[in-house]
């Protein structure tokens, strides 16, 4: 069985929200820190080749913003389909 | 100024004395005190506490350690360590505190309608968690050896009889409040010699910025530049550069993230907020303490291996007065001999201290005519470079002090938080769940109370016998957590069709394959000698470490639940109605027992 209405479609936004923020965090970690490396290790940010930037620094604080972002966008659509706390 | 041994025992016993009576002031006195410390826990310091009870003797005694000495590889720990937190506030956390029960695995009890998933999920959790303890108890021990100045495995019975008191005592609610207080205690003593260090080498008080920045030698090299340098020199490889290969670093992160995000100490930290909302901030604030110490990390490690290459090869490469005499060793030096962690041997006889790269086959000419013959430091422990880093780098004394308390506070905190899962998952799930529902609640926290000596005992005897370094005993247990918990986790929210046979099997597979693999290289309930092959590159399966195969394990185990599920009858109907009711925040309640 499925369910109704704002439910399923509550659902479907949060599916949607979590695909795009999947696909960053898998970037800046899997893409920039590993995969890539070397190219982006030609490339320098102050003293900091990128590659290692993104592996050492910056996907850490991606990941920090991520986390927020995904809560904020998640009470709006509380709100939006009505299914929020009290 | 007063002895560092002093000055030590001082700051420790100010420490310990007020996580006691932060404990005893909170004192549990109900089994869901016990578990999950009530309701009334803000997010920030959900947070703060899920920070503490995370960062254990890995993150800070173990991992800064293996990033001096593996370099860019080991932001494989860095990135699995906090980008599990993505997938914890994302796929687990808001769901499983609208559920609202105690124990990840009466989670998984009653979502695949099954005791034997319930028992299932408490095996799991007890193989994780143990073996995770075993890499704090490691810790424990390193800290305890180098400030009491006794052997390591005299550390780890101080240690264990430390943690034992402290956890029976508490409890969830009294570990929330000391966690806090721990935090406070660790990120403070991780950070200040960080600062330190960073403004010495750079004049850049920022590690995070200082790492970098140009180093103040007067190369005009930046600090990364100049270290790949400095190890070239003696016949490393660059620091910046990839020595393993580019599938274990992505294998190994992934089994790191997945692991995190699997680990039920971890978990139980989000039934504790008030409120769904809560669960998802609360992920947030726990990783942003926890990348403070993770993006300073990277920093203590580049400037911890520079300096000690620059205390034993003051000079030139290759000039005959370059090299520290061993007569001259600083007292860190004489210290760490004392643990047995740190061993040197005098190879070519010239009373001095040769540190260089005797592996590498091209280097050896030059070695040769510099008269050495072979890497005189021939045992340098990575667990202690944390702790002798300050010491190193000839920081004033209360940091050296503080840092020990830091590290300890690192290592009880996670072991008590982990106590807690174990001891929760037999008293509770075992005992009065499938077993003996009709214990009394006080017979129920006595049992807890006796399972968690029981781990302790377990784990300290490992904890002697390690099969590796800290930080790497850590990862075996996150492999073991991301093959059996999360997937089972993950697909009760997201995936109606999986129903209990599939769970049952997906998790056993994931969990048997992933530790199988593991016995057969680190050896039988890692017992040294009993492995089947030994634990070099050619005999693994594709070239797969064993820390990495957590995350082939977790994709086996979603693989044979979804094709089981596939031809088996569908969940029953309550169920169906019991996740689709997870999946929204409205009519969350307060977390019960029963």
């Amino acid at each position: 069985m499925q369910p109704t209405g704002s439910a399923a479609e509550y659902w479907k936004a949060n599916l949607r929200l979590l695909g795009i923020l999947m696909a960053i965090w898998f970037a800046v970690s899997y893409v920039f820190g590993i995969m890539l490396v070397d190219v982006l290790n030609k490339i320098h940010l102050g003293g900091y080749p990128l590659g290692f930037w993104f592996a050492q620094q910056g996907s850490i604080y991606t990941f920090v913003i991520l986390i927020f972002v995904y809560a904020r966008q998640m009470n709006k659509l509380d709100l939006k389909f009505d299914v929020h706390e009290d | 100024m007063m002895e560092l041994q002093t000055l030590t025992y001082f700051v420790v016993g100010a420490t310990f004395a007020l996580y006691i009576g932060i404990a005893i002031w909170a004192r549990a006195s109900t089994t869901g005190e016990f578990y999950v410390a009530g309701k009334g826990i803000h997010p920030v310091a959900n947070g703060m506490a899920t920070a503490a009870d995370w960062m254990s003797a890995a993150s800070f005694i173990s991992m800064a350690g293996l990033i001096a000495f593996k370099g860019y590889d080991a932001s494989v720990y860095l990135m699995g360590w906090t980008g599990g937190y993505v997938l914890l506030a994302m796929f687990l956390a808001p769901y499983l505190r609208k559920f609202g029960k105690f124990t990840v695995p009466e989670f998984i009890g009653e979502r695949y309608y099954s005791q034997t998933a319930r028992i299932v999920a408490v095996i799991c959790l007890i193989v994780a968690s143990i073996t995770y303890v075993i890499g704090q108890m490691k810790g424990v021990g390193v800290a305890f050896g180098r400030f009491l100045e006794v052997d390591f495995e005299i550390g780890v019975m101080v240690g264990m009889t430390i943690v034992f008191i402290y956890a029976v005592l508490g409890g969830m609610k009294g570990i929330t409040y000391t966690q806090i207080a721990q935090y406070c205690v660790l990120i403070f003593a991780y950070t200040v010699p960080a600062i330190f260090i960073s403004f010495q080498l750079t004049g850049v008080p920022i590690p995070q910025l200082g790492l970098g920045s140009t180093i103040n030698d007067g190369s005009g090299l930046s600090m990364l530049a100049k270290l790949d340098q400095v190890l070239v020199e003696i016949g490393f490889a660059e620091y910046t550069a990839m020595k393993g290969t580019s599938l274990n670093m992505i294998l190994l992160t992934l089994s790191l993230m997945i692991g995190t995000a699997g680990l039920p100490h971890v978990i139980v930290r989000f039934f504790t907020v008030p409120k769904v909302k809560d669960a998802r901030a609360s992920a947030g604030w726990a990783l942003v303490f926890i990348a403070i110490l993770y993006t300073t990390a990277p920093a203590v490690g580049a400037m911890a291996i520079y300096n000690l290459i620059k205390t034993v090869q003051p000079g030139d490469v290759g000039a005959p007065t370059a090299n520290l005499k061993y007569d001259e060793r600083p007292d860190w030096f004489k210290n760490w001999e004392k643990t047995g962690l740190l061993k040197y041997q005098d190879k070519n006889g010239d009373g001095r201290i040769q540190y260089y790269n005797d592996k590498n086959k091209a280097f050896a000419a030059k070695a040769e005519a510099s008269g050495w013959k072979g890497n005189e430091m021939v045992k340098v422990d990575r667990d202690i470079m944390v702790l002798a880093n300050p010491e190193i780098a000839k920081l004033p004394n209360w940091v050296i002090a503080l840092v020990a308390a830091g590290g300890l506070a690192a290592a009880l905190s996670t072991a008590a938080g982990l106590l807690l899962a174990i001891s929760s998952s037999i008293s509770h799930d075992l005992l009065k769940g499938v077993f003996r529902p009709d214990i009394s609640e006080k017979q129920e926290l006595a049992a807890g109370r006796i399972a968690m000596g029981g781990a302790i005992l377990v784990a300290g005897y490992f904890g002697m016998n390690p099969p590796g370094f800290a930080a790497q005993v850590v990862a075996l247990a996150f492999g073991l957590a991301a093959s059996s918990l999360f997937p089972a986790l993950m697909m009760g929210i997201f995936n109606k069709r999986i129903n209990n046979t599939a769970a049952v099997a997906g998790m056993l597979s994931g969990l048997g394959t992933t530790l199988v693999y593991i016995f057969v290289f680190k050896g039988w309930l890692f017992i040294p000698g009993t492995n089947n092959l030994p634990n070099t590159p050619d005999n693994w399966l594709f070239g797969i470490q064993p820390e990495s195969f957590g995350a082939v394990g977790a994709l086996i185990n979603f693989t044979v639940a979804f094709v089981v599920s596939r031809v088996t009858a569908p969940p029953p109907e309550h169920i169906q109605h019991l996740v689709e009711d997870i999946r929204i925040p409205r009519g969350a309640g307060g977390a019960s027992g029963h």
